[in-house]
This record gives C-alpha cells, sequence and structure tokens, in this order.
C-alpha cells in the first residue's frame, strides 16, 4: 500500500477517533461525576444532527446549524435530566440500562414520527468543501480536517473547563465526594443538570458534524454509542484523558484494520478467502483491542479501582 | 397458596389456553404469536438465571440467542444443499433434526458463554454491562461480514426442521414442542434457584465478601451461572429461527439483547415466571399498539420507563406483592 | 511447647504514606483467646483483612497450622480454616436467618455444584445450621429475614455462620459492638467456651469483655504492636498506659 493511502487513512482514523471523543467524554464526564450509565448518549447525538439538518434547511447556514444542534441536544439533555435521570442517580445500574434504553426507543421512534424514515441531508458548507493540499502532495477533504481541528479543541477547552474553572472545580469535588460538595452549600442537582447537558451538548455536536459526511437518520446514534462505550471501557470509566486515548486508539484501529487487515491476510491465505476473513476480523477488531486491554487493566488504561 | 404461585399457575397455563383458544378458532397467526411469546420467555428464562439469580447484568444476551440462530441456520442449510459443513479432517453433515440443533445450540452457546464469561467476569459494575455489549457487537458485525453465511442478508431456511412424531409445520404441533422445552426450562430454573448452587449464587449477588468467608468462590458461581444462562438462551435462539425459518444478524444485535432484558424486567427481576410474563406483554403490546400505531415503541418505552421509575418488581412484584423470602 | 495455630510474621501494609500495618508479628496457640486492642484508628480492622486474605500485604508471612498461607486469598483461607466474622455485619439480608446458617454449612461442606435437590431440604445442612443458630441463642429467629433483626441480632449471626464453618481459628471483629450489656454478657460466656473448640484472634473495644476473656492481650497503635501480655501486664505497661491515656499521666 502507498504511503499517501496510509496517512489518509491515518487522518481518517484521527476524525473518527476524535468524532469518538465528543461522544465518549460525555459519557464519562456523565458517569464519573453522576455514577450513572447513559444509553440514550446515542440519542442526543442524533438530536443533534437533526436539529442541525433542519436549522440548515430553513437557514442554509451551517453555523446556525450547530449552533441549533448544540442548543436543541443540550436541551433536550437538560429536560431528559430533570425529568428523568435524577430519579435514576440512586438505582442501580440496570435500572439505569433500563431507563436509558426505555428513552432510546421512544427517542428513536419519536424522532421517526416527527421526521419520517428517510434520512435527511446535510451538505458541507461551501466554505469548507474540497479537499486541501497537505504537504507531501496528498490530497484531503478540508471539512474532515476541520473536523479534527474542532474536536482537539473541545477536547483542550474541556482538560481547561475541569483543570481552571469553578465548574471544573465542582466537576472534579463532586466525583470525589457527594456529601462533600453538598455540603459545601453548591447546589449538587443544578450541577448534575448542567453537566449532563453539557455531554449532551458534545454528543449534538459530534452528530452535526458527522451528519454533514453520512445521512441523518433515526438510529444513526447507537453504533457510534457503543463504540463510545468501548472507547471509555478502554480509557477507564470516568476519565476524560482515558476517553481521548481511547477514541484515537478505537477510531485508528477501527479505520486502519479495514485497511490493513485484508491485504495482511491474503500474504498467507487465497485472495477471495482473504479478503473476507480480513474485512471479518477487521470489524471485530476493536473489540479485540478492548478484550486485550481489559486482560491486563480489568478498569481501563487509566481507571482507577 | 402464595398469589404469586397462584399467578405463575395462570400464566403458565394462558400460554397453551390462548393458542388451543386460537385453533378452535382457526387463527394460526395467534398460535404464531404465542409461540413466539413462549420462546422470548424461553430466552428471559436463560437471561434470568444470570440477571436474577445472579445479579449479573449481562447486556449481551443476544450473542447466544444468535448463535443458537446461527446454530440451526448453518446446520440445516448445509442439509437443504445437501453440502457438508467440512469434509477435512471429519465429515460434518448438516441436519435437519431438531434434537441435533438443539444439542449443538445449547453447546455452542454454552462454550461461547465460558469463554465471554471467564473474561467478562474479570470485571464488575459497568465494565460488565459494556463488556457483554461489546461481546454481542462484537458477533453482530462477525456475522455482518462473514459472507458465507448470508452475510448481513441472513439465511432462509424453507423447512422447519423435523421433530420425531410430529408435524412441525403445524403451528399448534410447534408450538406444543416450544411450550415443552418451555416447561422444562421453567423446571430446571426453579430447582436451579432452590438447589444449593442457587443458594451460593444468589448469596454471591447479595454479598460477595460472605460468600467468600464461608470458602467458596463467587466467580466460579457467576462463571456456571453465566454459562448456563447463556446456552438455555441458545436454545431459545435456535427456536426462534425455526419459527421464522430465517436467520440474520439482528438476532446478534444490541436491540435484541435489551428486548430480552426488557422481558424479564416488565415481569419482574428474579420470579421465576417474571420473562413469562414480560414476554406475554410484550407481544400483546407489539401486537395491539402495533396495531393502532407504527411508531408503537414509543408507547413500549414509557411503559418500560414507568414500570422501572414507579414500579419497580415488575407486572409480577405489582400483582403478588413483595417476594416472600423462600425455603 | 505446642507450635501456634496461627502465625502471623513481620507483615507490612502501607496505603500511600500511611503506613497502617507497621511490621505486626502475632501467635495464637491452641485453646486461647488473643485478644488485640487499640485505638480507633490503630489498624486492627486492617490487621484481620489481611489476616483473612482480604487484603494482600506488602511484605510478611501468614501461617496456619503449620502451614504457610501467605500466598492465599480469602476463599482459600477460609477453607484452610480461618472463620471470620465482620465488624459490619456482612450477610445476605434477603435470606433468612437459618439460609444464612446454611449457607455456611454448604461452605463448609463444599459441594457447591448441586442443581437439581433443594438445599433447604437437605437434612444434613440445615441440622448443622439450626445447631449453630441454637448455640448463639436465635433458633427462634431462624425464619425470619435478615434485613429484619436487630442489630445485635446480626452479630449474633455473625458468630453463627462462623461457627458452621467449623474453624480451627476465630478470627472476630468486634463481635460485642451494639449487642448491649445483658447481650454481651451471655455473649463473653460463650466465647468462653468457644476457645476450646477452637483459638480466637479477637478484636473488640468492650475492654470487661477483653480482659474477662483475653488469655492474651496484643496493643496496637498506629499499625504496630507495642506490647503482648497477659490482661495484668498489659494494665500495667507504661507504653500501653501512654498511648490510652497520654503521655503526661505515666509519671
Amino acid at each position: 500500500m502507498s504511503l499517501i493511502l496510509l496517512i489518509e487513512q491515518v487522518l481518517n482514523g484521527l476524525q473518527f477517533g476524535v468524532m469518538l471523543f465528543l461522544m465518549a467524554a460525555g459519557l464519562t464526564l456523565i458517569f464519573g461525576v453522576m455514577g450513572l450509565i447513559n444509553l440514550a448518549h446515542g440519542s442526543l447525538y442524533m438530536v443533534g444532527a437533526f436539529a442541525a439538518a433542519a436549522v440548515a434547511g430553513w437557514t442554509g447556514s451551517f453555523i446556525l446549524a450547530l449552533i441549533g444542534a448544540l442548543a436543541a441536544a443540550a436541551a433536550a439533555g437538560a429536560l431528559v435530566e430533570l425529568l428523568v435521570i435524577r430519579r435514576l442517580y440512586d438505582r442501580d445500574h440496570l435500572d439505569q440500562v433500563l431507563a436509558t434504553f426505555a428513552l432510546i426507543l421512544i427517542f428513536s421512534e419519536g424522532t421517526r414520527w416527527l421526521f419520517g424514515s428517510f434520512p435527511l441531508f446535510l451538505d458541507v458548507p461551501a466554505a469548507l468543501a474540497g479537499p486541501v493540499m497537505l504537504p507531501g502532495g496528498i490530497l484531503y477533504p478540508l471539512y474532515r480536517l476541520v473536523i479534527i481541528g474542532v474536536g482537539l479543541l473541545v477536547a483542550a477547552g474541556l482538560f481547561l473547563l475541569i483543570a481552571k474553572t469553578r465548574i471544573g472545580v465542582r466537576i472534579r469535588a463532586g466525583e470525589a465526594d457527594r456529601e462533600m460538595i453538598a455540603a459545601l452549600g453548591v447546589d449538587i442537582s443544578k450541577l448534575y443538570t448542567i453537566v449532563f447537558a453539557l455531554g449532551a451538548a458534545l454528543a449534538g455536536l459530534a452528530g452535526a458534524l458527522v451528519g454533514a459526511i453520512q445521512s441523518v437518520q433515526v438510529g444513526m446514534g447507537e453504533p457510534v454509542l457503543i463504540l463510545a462505550f468501548v472507547v471509555i471501557v478502554i480509557g477507564g470509566i470516568g476519565s476524560i484523558k482515558g476517553a481521548l486515548v481511547g477514541s484515537l486508539l478505537v477510531g485508528l484501529t477501527d479505520t486502519l484494520g479495514g485497511v490493513l487487515l485484508p491485504p495482511l491476510f491474503e500474504s498467507f491465505m487465497q485472495a477471495s478467502s482473504a479478503n473476507s476473513v480480513g474485512s471479518a476480523v477487521a470489524s471485530m477488531s476493536i473489540y479485540i483491542l478492548m478484550v486485550g486491554v481489559l486482560l491486563f487493566k480489568p478498569s481501563g488504561l487509566f481507571g482507577g479501582n | 397458596m402464595p398469589r404469586e404461585t397462584l399467578l405463575n399457575i395462570i400464566l403458565f397455563l394462558m400460554l397453551p389456553a390462548t393458542a388451543g383458544a386460537a385453533l378452535l378458532l382457526d387463527e394460526p397467526f395467534i398460535i404464531t404469536l404465542v409461540t413466539k411469546a413462549a420462546i422470548l420467555a424461553l430466552a428471559g428464562v436463560g437471561l434470568n438465571i444470570a440477571l436474577g439469580l445472579g445479579g449479573l447484568v449481562s447486556f449481551g444476551h443476544a450473542a447466544f440467542f444468535g448463535l443458537g440462530g446461527y446454530a440451526m441456520g448453518i446446520l440445516a442449510s448445509h442439509a437443504q444443499s445437501y453440502t457438508p459443513l467440512m469434509e477435512t479432517p471429519f465429515l460434518i453433515e448438516g441436519t435437519k433434526s431438531m434434537l441435533v440443533i438443539w444439542g449443538v445450540a445449547l453447546a455452542t452457546a454454552a462454550l461461547a458463554a465460558l469463554a465471554i464469561g471467564a473474561l467478562s467476569l474479570r470485571t464488575t459494575g459497568v465494565y460488565f454491562i459494556m463488556i457483554t455489549l461489546a461481546f454481542g457487537q462484537m458477533l453482530y458485525y462477525f456475522a455482518i461480514s462473514w459472507p458465507a453465511y448470508g452475510g448481513e442478508d441472513g439465511l432462509s431456511i424453507y423447512v422447519r426442521n423435523d421433530f420425531p412424531g410430529l408435524n412441525t409445520l403445524d403451528p399448534i404441533q410447534f408450538f406444543a414442542i416450544t411450550f415443552g422445552v418451555l416447561a422444562i426450562a421453567l423446571f430446571g430454573a426453579s430447582r436451579i434457584a432452590k438447589a444449593p448452587f442457587g443458594l451460593a449464587l444468589s448469596a454471591a449477588r447479595q454479598n460477595p465478601e460472605r460468600v467468600e468467608t464461608v470458602g467458596l468462590a463467587p466467580f466460579r458461581l457467576r462463571l456456571v451461572a453465566f454459562v448456563i444462562s447463556g446456552a438455555v438462551t441458545g436454545l431459545a435462539g435456535a427456536l426462534f429461527a425455526d419459527l421464522n425459518r430465517f436467520v440474520s444478524p439482528t438476532m446478534f444485535s444490541w436491540h435484541t439483547s435489551g428486548e430480552i432484558m426488557v422481558f424479564v424486567i416488565l415481569g419482574g427481576v428474579g420470579r421465576l415466571f417474571g420473562p413469562v410474563a414480560g414476554a406475554a406483554l410484550f407481544i400483546l403490546l407489539e401486537h395491539v399498539l402495533g396495531g393502532i400505531s407504527d411508531f408503537w415503541q414509543v408507547y413500549l418505552g414509557l411503559l418500560l420507563l414507568l414500570v422501572v421509575l414507579f414500579a419497580r418488581g415488575g407486572l409480577i412484584g405489582t400483582l403478588a406483592g413483595r417476594e416472600v423470602a423462600h425455603d | 511447647m505446642t507450635d501456634p495455630l496461627l502465625k502471623v510474621s513481620n507483615m507490612n501494609k502501607s496505603f500511600g504514606a500511611l503506613k497502617a500495618t507497621d511490621d505486626v508479628s502475632l501467635t495464637l496457640m491452641p485453646g486461647e483467646i488473643h485478644a488485640l486492642i487499640g485505638p480507633n484508628g490503630a489498624g486492627k480492622s486492617t490487621l484481620i483483612k489481611q489476616i483473612a486474605g482480604g487484603l494482600v500485604s506488602d511484605s510478611g508471612k501468614v501461617e496456619f497450622s503449620g502451614r504457610d498461607v501467605t500466598a492465599l486469598r480469602t476463599v482459600a483461607r477460609a477453607r484452610a480454616g480461618l472463620g471470620r466474622t465482620f465488624q459490619i455485619s456482612s450477610l445476605a439480608m434477603e435470606y433468612t436467618v437459618l439460609q444464612n446458617v446454611v449457607l455456611g454449612a454448604l461452605g463448609q461442606q463444599g459441594s457447591v455444584m448441586r442443581f437439581f435437590r433443594p438445599v433447604m431440604k437437605d437434612r444434613d445442612l440445615v441440622d448443622r445450621g439450626m445447631a449453630a443458630l441454637t448455640r448463639v441463642g436465635l433458633s427462634d429467629q431462624a425464619a425470619r429475614r435478615t434485613a429484619d433483626l436487630s442489630h445485635g441480632q446480626r452479630r449474633l449471626l455473625e458468630v453463627a455462620v462462623a461457627l458452621t464453618l467449623e474453624p480451627k481459628v476465630f478470627l472476630m471483629d468486634e463481635p460485642m459492638a451494639g449487642l448491649g450489656a445483658s447481650g454481651s454478657k451471655r455473649l463473653t460466656a460463650f466465647l468462653d467456651s468457644l476457645r476450646a473448640q477452637a483459638p480466637i484472634l479477637l478484636v473488640e473495644h468492650d475492654m470487661d469483655a477483653v480482659f474477662a476473656l483475653a488469655d492474651r492481650i496484643s496493643v496496637l497503635v498506629y499499625g504496630r504492636i507495642i506490647a503482648t501480655g497477659s490482661a495484668d501486664e498489659i494494665r500495667r505497661d507504661p507504653a500501653v498506659r501512654e498511648a490510652y491515656l497520654g503521655a503526661e499521666d505515666v509519671a
């Protein structure tokens, strides 16, 4: 395989990883602070994508579409937190899984009801369409580069938010000891709503950004959600750093596995069966990665015990 | 007689009664629905051994359901095309015998549960939920990308498999088979719950430290429970495939795992007949609400949400009250 | 001289900078009650956990009937004959009182991979469970849900479960806590008779019970054993007085 193709695939992997990070960061934050496992996080991704497609349809503006996605996902997140999620903090994980599974059914079918079963489309804005020339003569879609940039910016912002700001201090304190932070007079339920809405907004942003390269449809959040779970299991639940490392690992493994494994199998198998075995193994590669990590670190790369 | 026992008897008899009534009214579709409920209940009975008794929140039981389904699909498709599964190093032929297929489904699912359980049970809590989920997805993507058995499109089997002395294509006879299997599984599950193994397993759910202190290893108890649980769900998968005469990767999808869990919860976690109540209710809702609206799952979601938030203990818990400490 | 049944040598455990167990060595002889006392936070429960196998030591050795069990964890040590009770009751709360002791008897018997015959119809196991309940005076509570028991009754049930294990050594972490005066007195009398069956390493705050029961007392302060001896020796020991009463009272 040519080096250029490889670099392209690495960039694709990065772009995918960065998107996963936007999802995984919210999931891991919500788990770390509130101890909640939220299956409906994929629905918020979908809400973001649909909101972006709708706003772009009305206004024609991609920026407004992104703002709409952030606002809609954050609002949906806050609403869900107020109505349902806050009743689940004291419940066991089984109840959390079931209630948020129920939320998925409601979100998915509700969206189908509103928007129909046909996929919507969100166009890449004209200014970002088309390829750019990278050093080494590589042509790469500008929009995907922008996604990588946005993702890394968000990651940096999130680290700053948690390390430097007052709300970050509270988030860290809430992770450490809920009663303590409540005793210090911080309104814990408001904090929880804010954290949940923040996680939702990140998921919505991811949905909107990806919506411009893939079609916007019901159920689009679920594969991403499960990958985000794999990410935070690999990274260690509750760790933002783990989410970032895990996202990039998963993104790269998934993308490169699909490209590299079939030729690898061809080197010692018949071409036809190598292709099918290779793609079958590639489709499982991230799960194999996860199992490998857990064999050595049962609570993930950056997870405490 | 405790109310729960009475309720269990009613639930148990409700399935054949409905099937019988449908037979008299010449409504074969209803018989098929009841059969589906019985099979899904069986899948739930399997999950309930891990979930209810062992407290293992497996979000990956679709793996076993799907493996059972594919055990049926692969064996029957080879029998249907008269090609052997493999010739070297020894010959394995396809089969249309239900009993053989069940054996293979049980064994395959049990082996998979052993491997998945041995890895997943190293973790607890959310990690366990997510890892079992991921294993299910792993098999799902494998089934999609493996072209030999239909890939994404799945496999159709034209004629239902054979059961000695019965015409399996007759809906009521096939129902009788599935109901028989369900009855045996329920009996087995009730014995396991009361046996020494069940006592220790359930204690490991309540307090693992206590179990260790009396010299029993929770990991071993849980692994064995997971294997039994997976095997029963695998058997349900084989029957489900036979009911539809079709297998597809959907059987492996996480929605399937979620739904099996929903049967258990709607009925009542840890209740012997919880999965029966839950699966019956699920099929009823699907049929009734599905007739009213294409978006019936919105209502299913709302109902599930209400059950989780307000009616803990599910249908049986609501009707029969708090679980009696059984002895 | 007889060999000790339980021998702990040079055991250490640190949590970060905190040294919870500092070079602890102690023995438990057949037929004795060896009490472990010390102020709150001295590391008594940590030590018990290390001996029981629930917490891996940084260094040191645990021997049991002459056998090195250092590498074994809780399950294997329990099977080797260590019967432990917890400071905070650790029981299967959904079960009846009888089911909890039957679980103990089942663990002692070890044949847990039986899937068919109801365990509560197993005469042998039920009889052994009932016998243990009778010994601690809980037989009339057998059918109650454990969660419905009073705090003191749960302590007694802890002891009963340990009895069903027929251990060679008892490790008891504050069995008297929450019992009340008459309950403590009864349990004291019971433990006094129990030492003939198996020796007891007893962590206890109830000093009346400790001084009435203990053949030897070890005092643990900041993870170190500062003194070991008979009740009288401990009462007179200046280091103990200092630890308990503060330096100024020594002179």
